[in-house]
Protein backbone atom coordinates (compact mmCIF):
# COMPACT_ATOMS: atom_id res chain seq x y z
CA UNK A 1 0.00 0.00 0.00
CA UNK A 2 3.20 2.39 1.11
CA UNK A 3 4.50 1.23 -2.54
CA UNK A 4 1.15 2.62 -4.58
CA UNK A 5 1.09 5.46 -2.69
CA UNK A 6 4.85 6.54 -3.37
CA UNK A 7 4.12 5.44 -7.24
CA UNK A 8 1.23 8.16 -6.82
CA UNK A 9 3.10 10.92 -5.23
CA UNK A 10 5.65 10.47 -8.23
CA UNK A 11 3.20 9.90 -11.15
CA UNK A 12 1.97 13.14 -9.58
CA UNK A 13 5.38 14.88 -9.27
CA UNK A 14 6.23 13.60 -13.46
CA UNK A 15 3.07 15.70 -14.21
CA UNK A 16 2.73 18.62 -12.10
CA UNK A 17 -0.34 19.88 -14.39
CA UNK A 18 -2.87 18.50 -12.58
CA UNK A 19 -2.02 19.60 -8.82
CA UNK A 20 -1.15 23.33 -10.70
CA UNK A 21 -5.13 23.13 -12.10
CA UNK A 22 -6.50 22.82 -9.09
CA UNK A 23 -4.77 25.20 -7.04
CA UNK A 24 -5.60 27.87 -10.24
CA UNK A 25 -8.94 26.67 -10.38
CA UNK A 26 -9.36 27.68 -6.21
CA UNK A 27 -7.91 30.48 -6.81
CA UNK A 28 -9.64 32.15 -9.91
CA UNK A 29 -13.00 30.93 -8.44
CA UNK A 30 -12.43 33.01 -5.34
CA UNK A 31 -10.87 35.48 -7.64
CA UNK A 32 -14.51 36.31 -9.19
CA UNK A 33 -16.26 36.78 -6.05
CA UNK A 34 -15.08 40.02 -5.47
CA UNK A 35 -16.08 41.08 -9.38
CA UNK A 36 -19.54 39.53 -8.63
CA UNK A 37 -20.12 40.66 -4.98
CA UNK A 38 -18.57 44.01 -5.51
CA UNK A 39 -15.28 45.33 -3.50
CA UNK A 40 -17.39 46.45 -0.21
CA UNK A 41 -14.98 44.70 2.60
CA UNK A 42 -17.82 43.81 5.10
CA UNK A 43 -19.59 41.84 2.20
CA UNK A 44 -16.98 40.28 1.19
CA UNK A 45 -15.67 38.77 4.58
CA UNK A 46 -19.24 38.06 5.22
CA UNK A 47 -19.13 35.63 2.56
CA UNK A 48 -15.40 34.85 2.68
CA UNK A 49 -16.30 31.31 4.81
CA UNK A 50 -18.40 29.46 2.09
CA UNK A 51 -16.80 30.71 -0.67
CA UNK A 52 -13.55 29.53 0.43
CA UNK A 53 -15.12 26.24 1.14
CA UNK A 54 -16.92 25.62 -2.27
CA UNK A 55 -14.29 26.98 -4.26
CA UNK A 56 -11.67 24.17 -2.07
CA UNK A 57 -14.18 21.42 -2.36
CA UNK A 58 -14.98 22.05 -6.34
CA UNK A 59 -11.01 22.02 -7.24
CA UNK A 60 -10.42 19.15 -5.35
CA UNK A 61 -13.26 17.44 -7.57
CA UNK A 62 -11.64 18.16 -10.83
CA UNK A 63 -9.34 15.34 -10.99
CA UNK A 64 -11.23 13.02 -8.87
CA UNK A 65 -12.95 11.29 -12.45
CA UNK A 66 -9.41 10.08 -13.17
CA UNK A 67 -8.54 8.82 -10.47
CA UNK A 68 -9.91 4.94 -11.28
CA UNK A 69 -10.44 6.09 -15.08
CA UNK A 70 -6.96 6.50 -15.82
CA UNK A 71 -6.02 2.87 -14.16
CA UNK A 72 -8.79 0.90 -15.62
CA UNK A 73 -8.20 2.56 -18.87
CA UNK A 74 -4.15 1.46 -18.88
CA UNK A 75 -5.11 -2.16 -17.57
CA UNK A 76 -3.79 -1.06 -14.04
CA UNK A 77 -6.87 -1.75 -12.28
CA UNK A 78 -6.92 -5.32 -13.12
CA UNK A 79 -3.16 -5.59 -11.98
CA UNK A 80 -3.62 -4.10 -9.17
CA UNK A 81 -6.71 -6.44 -7.82
CA UNK A 82 -4.57 -9.19 -8.64
CA UNK A 83 -1.79 -7.40 -7.04
CA UNK A 84 -2.37 -9.01 -3.18
CA UNK A 85 -3.74 -5.45 -1.88
CA UNK A 86 -7.18 -5.71 -1.30
CA UNK A 87 -9.52 -3.51 -2.60
CA UNK A 88 -9.60 -1.14 0.84
CA UNK A 89 -6.46 -0.40 0.57
CA UNK A 90 -6.34 0.23 -3.48
CA UNK A 91 -8.99 2.61 -2.29
CA UNK A 92 -7.31 4.02 1.16
CA UNK A 93 -3.61 4.94 -1.12
CA UNK A 94 -5.56 6.47 -3.77
CA UNK A 95 -7.39 8.51 -1.41
CA UNK A 96 -4.28 9.60 0.39
CA UNK A 97 -2.54 10.17 -2.47
CA UNK A 98 -5.51 12.86 -3.89
CA UNK A 99 -5.82 14.51 -0.69
CA UNK A 100 -1.58 15.27 -0.64
CA UNK A 101 -1.30 15.92 -4.34
CA UNK A 102 -4.76 18.35 -4.83
CA UNK A 103 -5.89 18.91 -1.24
CA UNK A 104 -2.96 19.74 0.67
CA UNK A 105 -1.69 22.33 -2.04
CA UNK A 106 -4.67 24.13 -1.85
CA UNK A 107 -3.65 24.91 1.68
CA UNK A 108 -0.71 26.93 0.21
CA UNK A 109 -3.10 28.99 -2.15
CA UNK A 110 -5.65 29.95 0.64
CA UNK A 111 -3.93 32.55 2.20
CA UNK A 112 -4.07 34.14 -0.99
CA UNK A 113 -7.66 32.99 -1.48
CA UNK A 114 -8.25 34.23 1.99
CA UNK A 115 -6.53 37.75 1.20
CA UNK A 116 -8.88 38.24 -1.86
CA UNK A 117 -11.85 37.60 0.22
CA UNK A 118 -11.59 39.96 3.19
CA UNK A 119 -11.30 37.10 5.81
CA UNK A 120 -10.11 38.54 8.55
CA UNK A 121 -6.22 37.61 9.48
CA UNK A 122 -6.82 36.15 13.11
CA UNK A 123 -8.97 33.77 10.93
CA UNK A 124 -6.67 32.20 8.32
CA UNK A 125 -5.25 29.72 10.59
CA UNK A 126 -8.57 28.00 11.25
CA UNK A 127 -9.56 28.56 7.81
CA UNK A 128 -6.51 26.83 6.38
CA UNK A 129 -6.99 23.66 9.01
CA UNK A 130 -10.71 23.86 8.43
CA UNK A 131 -9.93 23.44 4.59
CA UNK A 132 -7.78 20.72 5.00
CA UNK A 133 -10.10 18.99 6.87
CA UNK A 134 -12.70 19.20 4.44
CA UNK A 135 -10.59 18.58 1.28
CA UNK A 136 -9.51 15.10 3.40
CA UNK A 137 -13.15 14.69 3.60
CA UNK A 138 -13.87 15.14 0.19
CA UNK A 139 -11.45 13.20 -1.12
CA UNK A 140 -12.43 10.02 0.83
CA UNK A 141 -15.56 10.55 -0.27
CA UNK A 142 -15.01 11.42 -4.15
CA UNK A 143 -12.54 7.95 -3.77
CA UNK A 144 -15.74 6.09 -3.20
CA UNK A 145 -17.45 8.27 -5.88
CA UNK A 146 -15.14 7.65 -8.38
CA UNK A 147 -14.85 4.27 -7.53
CA UNK A 148 -18.69 3.87 -7.75
CA UNK A 149 -19.40 5.42 -10.91
CA UNK A 150 -16.12 3.99 -13.09
CA UNK A 151 -17.24 2.37 -16.37
CA UNK A 152 -20.37 4.26 -15.89
CA UNK A 153 -20.90 6.36 -19.03
CA UNK A 154 -21.33 10.06 -18.03
CA UNK A 155 -19.19 9.24 -14.64
CA UNK A 156 -17.56 12.44 -15.12
CA UNK A 157 -21.12 13.90 -14.17
CA UNK A 158 -22.68 11.61 -12.10
CA UNK A 159 -19.35 11.75 -9.73
CA UNK A 160 -20.00 15.56 -8.64
CA UNK A 161 -24.09 14.59 -8.29
CA UNK A 162 -23.03 11.68 -6.20
CA UNK A 163 -20.47 13.04 -3.50
CA UNK A 164 -21.27 16.97 -3.58
CA UNK A 165 -24.47 16.60 -1.98
CA UNK A 166 -22.70 14.36 1.02
CA UNK A 167 -20.12 17.17 1.35
CA UNK A 168 -22.75 19.28 2.27
CA UNK A 169 -22.29 18.46 6.00
CA UNK A 170 -18.55 19.35 5.87
CA UNK A 171 -19.58 22.83 4.24
CA UNK A 172 -21.74 23.45 7.43
CA UNK A 173 -19.87 22.90 10.20
CA UNK A 174 -16.41 24.19 7.98
CA UNK A 175 -17.76 27.57 7.03
CA UNK A 176 -19.75 27.49 10.70
CA UNK A 177 -15.95 27.04 12.28
CA UNK A 178 -14.39 29.63 10.32
CA UNK A 179 -16.87 32.34 10.76
CA UNK A 180 -16.92 31.55 14.46
CA UNK A 181 -12.99 32.21 13.75
CA UNK A 182 -13.85 35.79 12.33
CA UNK A 183 -16.26 36.56 15.16
CA UNK A 184 -14.39 35.55 17.75
CA UNK A 185 -16.67 32.88 19.15
CA UNK A 186 -15.42 29.51 20.32
CA UNK A 187 -13.81 27.28 16.82
CA UNK A 188 -13.60 23.65 18.69
CA UNK A 189 -17.42 22.52 18.30
CA UNK A 190 -16.73 22.89 14.72
CA UNK A 191 -13.51 21.43 14.68
CA UNK A 192 -14.82 18.68 16.22
CA UNK A 193 -17.68 18.00 14.21
CA UNK A 194 -15.67 18.33 11.14
CA UNK A 195 -12.70 16.19 12.22
CA UNK A 196 -15.72 13.41 13.59
CA UNK A 197 -17.22 13.81 10.06
CA UNK A 198 -13.39 13.10 8.68
CA UNK A 199 -12.63 10.18 11.43
CA UNK A 200 -15.80 8.46 10.05
CA UNK A 201 -14.88 8.65 6.42
CA UNK A 202 -11.34 6.96 6.85
CA UNK A 203 -12.28 3.43 7.42
CA UNK A 204 -16.00 3.70 5.51
CA UNK A 205 -15.10 5.84 2.55
CA UNK A 206 -12.01 3.45 1.57
CA UNK A 207 -14.45 -0.13 2.25
CA UNK A 208 -17.31 1.16 -0.01
CA UNK A 209 -15.01 2.31 -2.95
CA UNK A 210 -13.08 -1.28 -2.68
CA UNK A 211 -16.08 -3.16 -2.79
CA UNK A 212 -17.13 -1.21 -5.75
CA UNK A 213 -13.78 -1.98 -7.66
CA UNK A 214 -14.43 -5.76 -6.77
CA UNK A 215 -17.51 -5.32 -7.87
CA UNK A 216 -16.46 -3.75 -11.51
CA UNK B 1 -3.49 -27.89 -10.44
CA UNK B 2 -6.33 -26.14 -12.07
CA UNK B 3 -9.97 -27.43 -12.25
CA UNK B 4 -12.67 -25.83 -14.34
CA UNK B 5 -15.99 -27.47 -14.03
CA UNK B 6 -18.91 -26.54 -16.36
CA UNK B 7 -17.71 -22.96 -16.61
CA UNK B 8 -20.39 -19.49 -17.34
CA UNK B 9 -19.83 -15.96 -18.02
CA UNK B 10 -22.96 -13.94 -18.53
CA UNK B 11 -21.82 -10.37 -19.75
CA UNK B 12 -24.55 -7.54 -20.32
CA UNK B 13 -27.25 -10.17 -20.57
CA UNK B 14 -25.58 -12.35 -22.89
CA UNK B 15 -23.98 -15.63 -22.49
CA UNK B 16 -20.59 -15.50 -23.03
CA UNK B 17 -19.63 -19.30 -23.23
CA UNK B 18 -21.38 -22.16 -21.15
CA UNK B 19 -20.25 -25.68 -19.86
CA UNK B 20 -16.81 -24.93 -19.87
CA UNK B 21 -14.53 -27.51 -18.58
CA UNK B 22 -10.89 -28.44 -18.30
CA UNK B 23 -8.20 -29.78 -16.48
CA UNK B 24 -4.98 -28.21 -15.94
CA UNK B 25 -1.59 -29.79 -14.49
CA UNK B 26 1.31 -28.43 -13.68
CA UNK B 27 3.66 -27.81 -16.35
CA UNK B 28 0.93 -28.35 -19.05
CA UNK B 29 -0.15 -25.57 -21.23
CA UNK B 30 -3.52 -24.89 -22.94
CA UNK B 31 -4.34 -22.60 -25.47
CA UNK B 32 -7.43 -20.99 -26.64
CA UNK B 33 -8.65 -20.34 -29.92
CA UNK B 34 -12.07 -18.93 -31.48
CA UNK B 35 -12.98 -15.98 -34.19
CA UNK B 36 -12.85 -12.51 -32.23
CA UNK B 37 -15.49 -12.37 -29.56
CA UNK B 38 -15.61 -15.66 -28.93
CA UNK B 39 -14.72 -15.22 -24.95
CA UNK B 40 -11.22 -16.47 -25.31
CA UNK B 41 -10.45 -12.71 -23.27
CA UNK B 42 -13.34 -13.33 -20.86
CA UNK B 43 -12.38 -16.67 -19.98
CA UNK B 44 -8.76 -15.57 -18.81
CA UNK B 45 -10.26 -12.58 -16.91
CA UNK B 46 -12.93 -15.32 -15.37
CA UNK B 47 -9.89 -17.44 -14.51
CA UNK B 48 -8.05 -14.37 -13.02
CA UNK B 49 -11.07 -13.88 -10.55
CA UNK B 50 -12.01 -10.63 -12.13
CA UNK B 51 -14.95 -11.44 -13.87
CA UNK B 52 -17.91 -13.64 -11.46
CA UNK B 53 -18.86 -16.93 -12.75
CA UNK B 54 -22.12 -17.23 -13.74
CA UNK B 55 -22.36 -20.59 -13.29
CA UNK B 56 -20.00 -23.34 -12.42
CA UNK B 57 -17.13 -23.99 -10.20
CA UNK B 58 -13.13 -23.27 -10.56
CA UNK B 59 -11.11 -25.36 -8.65
CA UNK B 60 -6.94 -24.65 -7.51
CA UNK B 61 -5.52 -27.53 -5.99
CA UNK B 62 -8.63 -29.08 -4.73
CA UNK B 63 -10.12 -26.48 -2.96
CA UNK B 64 -12.22 -23.21 -4.61
CA UNK B 65 -9.82 -21.09 -6.25
CA UNK B 66 -10.62 -18.10 -4.19
CA UNK B 67 -9.29 -19.46 -1.00
CA UNK B 68 -5.93 -18.37 -1.95
CA UNK B 69 -5.10 -15.00 -2.78
CA UNK B 70 -4.24 -14.21 -6.66
CA UNK B 71 -0.96 -13.27 -5.78
CA UNK B 72 1.14 -16.06 -5.02
CA UNK B 73 -1.37 -18.10 -7.73
CA UNK B 74 -1.07 -16.01 -10.75
CA UNK B 75 -0.21 -13.41 -13.27
CA UNK B 76 -2.30 -12.27 -15.71
CA UNK B 77 -0.74 -10.95 -18.97
CA UNK B 78 -3.98 -8.42 -20.82
CA UNK B 79 -3.93 -6.83 -23.59
CA UNK B 80 -3.36 -3.15 -21.88
CA UNK B 81 0.07 -2.83 -20.73
CA UNK B 82 -0.81 -1.35 -17.41
CA UNK B 83 2.36 0.77 -18.17
CA UNK B 84 2.57 4.12 -16.52
CA UNK B 85 4.12 6.87 -18.72
CA UNK B 86 5.49 8.66 -16.14
CA UNK B 87 7.83 6.53 -15.23
CA UNK B 88 10.99 4.29 -16.50
CA UNK B 89 10.96 1.08 -17.58
CA UNK B 90 12.51 0.25 -13.99
CA UNK B 91 10.30 2.34 -11.83
CA UNK B 92 7.51 0.11 -13.47
CA UNK B 93 8.55 -2.52 -12.95
CA UNK B 94 9.92 -2.49 -9.22
CA UNK B 95 6.38 -1.30 -8.35
CA UNK B 96 5.09 -4.35 -9.37
CA UNK B 97 8.54 -5.81 -7.77
CA UNK B 98 7.47 -4.27 -4.75
CA UNK B 99 3.89 -6.07 -4.28
CA UNK B 100 4.78 -9.07 -5.78
CA UNK B 101 8.60 -9.65 -4.99
CA UNK B 102 11.45 -10.40 -7.23
CA UNK B 103 13.87 -8.46 -8.51
CA UNK B 104 13.80 -5.54 -11.17
CA UNK B 105 17.17 -6.54 -13.02
CA UNK B 106 16.98 -10.14 -13.90
CA UNK B 107 13.45 -9.93 -15.38
CA UNK B 108 14.34 -6.96 -17.59
CA UNK B 109 17.30 -9.14 -18.59
CA UNK B 110 14.65 -12.22 -19.37
CA UNK B 111 13.28 -9.37 -21.79
CA UNK B 112 16.31 -7.87 -23.13
CA UNK B 113 14.98 -4.43 -22.04
CA UNK B 114 18.19 -3.83 -18.88
CA UNK B 115 19.84 -1.50 -21.60
CA UNK B 116 17.02 0.71 -21.29
CA UNK B 117 16.16 0.71 -18.14
CA UNK B 118 16.28 4.57 -17.25
CA UNK B 119 14.02 5.33 -20.30
CA UNK B 120 10.46 6.93 -19.27
CA UNK B 121 7.59 4.28 -20.94
CA UNK B 122 6.33 6.77 -23.02
CA UNK B 123 8.93 6.38 -25.44
CA UNK B 124 8.91 2.80 -25.33
CA UNK B 125 7.09 0.96 -29.02
CA UNK B 126 4.63 -1.48 -29.13
CA UNK B 127 6.99 -3.97 -28.80
CA UNK B 128 9.15 -2.77 -26.39
CA UNK B 129 5.77 -1.84 -24.24
CA UNK B 130 4.97 -5.81 -24.86
CA UNK B 131 8.12 -6.95 -23.41
CA UNK B 132 8.28 -5.01 -20.00
CA UNK B 133 4.63 -6.22 -19.76
CA UNK B 134 6.04 -9.85 -20.40
CA UNK B 135 8.90 -8.84 -17.61
CA UNK B 136 6.36 -8.74 -14.95
CA UNK B 137 5.67 -12.72 -15.62
CA UNK B 138 9.67 -13.30 -15.06
CA UNK B 139 9.62 -11.12 -11.78
CA UNK B 140 8.68 -13.90 -9.24
CA UNK B 141 7.74 -17.43 -10.09
CA UNK B 142 3.80 -18.14 -9.80
CA UNK B 143 2.90 -21.57 -10.82
CA UNK B 144 -0.48 -20.18 -13.46
CA UNK B 145 0.72 -17.96 -16.39
CA UNK B 146 -3.12 -16.15 -18.17
CA UNK B 147 -1.63 -14.63 -21.37
CA UNK B 148 -3.75 -12.74 -23.22
CA UNK B 149 -2.05 -12.52 -27.11
CA UNK B 150 1.40 -13.23 -25.42
CA UNK B 151 3.05 -12.48 -28.64
CA UNK B 152 1.33 -8.98 -30.15
CA UNK B 153 3.58 -7.11 -31.84
CA UNK B 154 7.04 -9.09 -30.76
CA UNK B 155 9.66 -9.48 -33.35
CA UNK B 156 11.35 -13.05 -34.02
CA UNK B 157 14.24 -12.86 -31.55
CA UNK B 158 11.76 -11.12 -28.63
CA UNK B 159 9.23 -14.19 -29.64
CA UNK B 160 12.65 -17.15 -29.36
CA UNK B 161 13.28 -14.85 -25.63
CA UNK B 162 9.58 -15.28 -24.65
CA UNK B 163 9.61 -19.17 -25.91
CA UNK B 164 12.52 -20.02 -23.21
CA UNK B 165 10.65 -17.43 -20.39
CA UNK B 166 7.77 -20.18 -21.15
CA UNK B 167 9.89 -23.09 -21.28
CA UNK B 168 11.55 -22.04 -17.83
CA UNK B 169 8.04 -21.53 -16.09
CA UNK B 170 6.38 -25.11 -17.56
CA UNK B 171 10.05 -26.90 -16.54
CA UNK B 172 9.26 -25.60 -13.09
CA UNK B 173 5.44 -26.84 -12.63
CA UNK B 174 4.39 -23.96 -14.43
CA UNK B 175 0.71 -24.22 -16.12
CA UNK B 176 -0.21 -21.81 -18.67
CA UNK B 177 -3.48 -20.92 -20.42
CA UNK B 178 -3.11 -18.82 -23.41
CA UNK B 179 -5.14 -17.15 -26.02
CA UNK B 180 -4.07 -16.54 -28.95
CA UNK B 181 -4.69 -16.34 -33.11
CA UNK B 182 -1.11 -17.13 -34.29
CA UNK B 183 0.78 -20.25 -33.08
CA UNK B 184 2.85 -20.12 -29.84
CA UNK B 185 6.22 -21.73 -28.54
CA UNK B 186 3.98 -23.77 -26.35
CA UNK B 187 5.21 -27.63 -27.35
CA UNK B 188 2.31 -30.08 -26.63
CA UNK B 189 0.16 -27.30 -25.62
CA UNK B 190 -3.60 -28.46 -25.80
CA UNK B 191 -6.10 -26.58 -27.33
CA UNK B 192 -9.73 -25.17 -25.97
CA UNK B 193 -11.76 -24.16 -28.98
CA UNK B 194 -14.06 -21.71 -27.81
CA UNK B 195 -17.24 -20.87 -29.82
CA UNK B 196 -18.98 -18.75 -28.64
CA UNK B 197 -22.95 -19.39 -27.23
CA UNK B 198 -25.12 -16.76 -29.69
Amino acid sequence: MIALLRRELLLAFRHPADTLAAMLFFLLVTALFPFGVGPAPEALARLAPGALLAAALLAALLPLDRLFGAEAEDGSLDQLLLSGLSGWEIALAKALAHWLTTGAPLLLAAPVAAAMLNLPEPAWGVAILVLGLATLFLSLLGTAGAALTLGARRGGVLLPLLVLPLAIPAMIFGAAGIEAAAGGVAVRPFLLLLGALTAAALPLAPLAAGAALRAE
Amino acid sequence: MLEANSLAVVRGGRVVFAGLSFNLGAGQALVLTGANGAGKSTLLRALAGLVPLAEGELRWRGAAAEAEGPESRLRYLAHAEALKPGLSVAENLAFWASCWGGAVEPALEAVDLAPLAGLPARLLSAGQRRRLALARLALAPVPLWLLDEPTVGLDAAAITRFGALLARHRAAGGAVVAATHVPLPLEGAGELRLRGAA
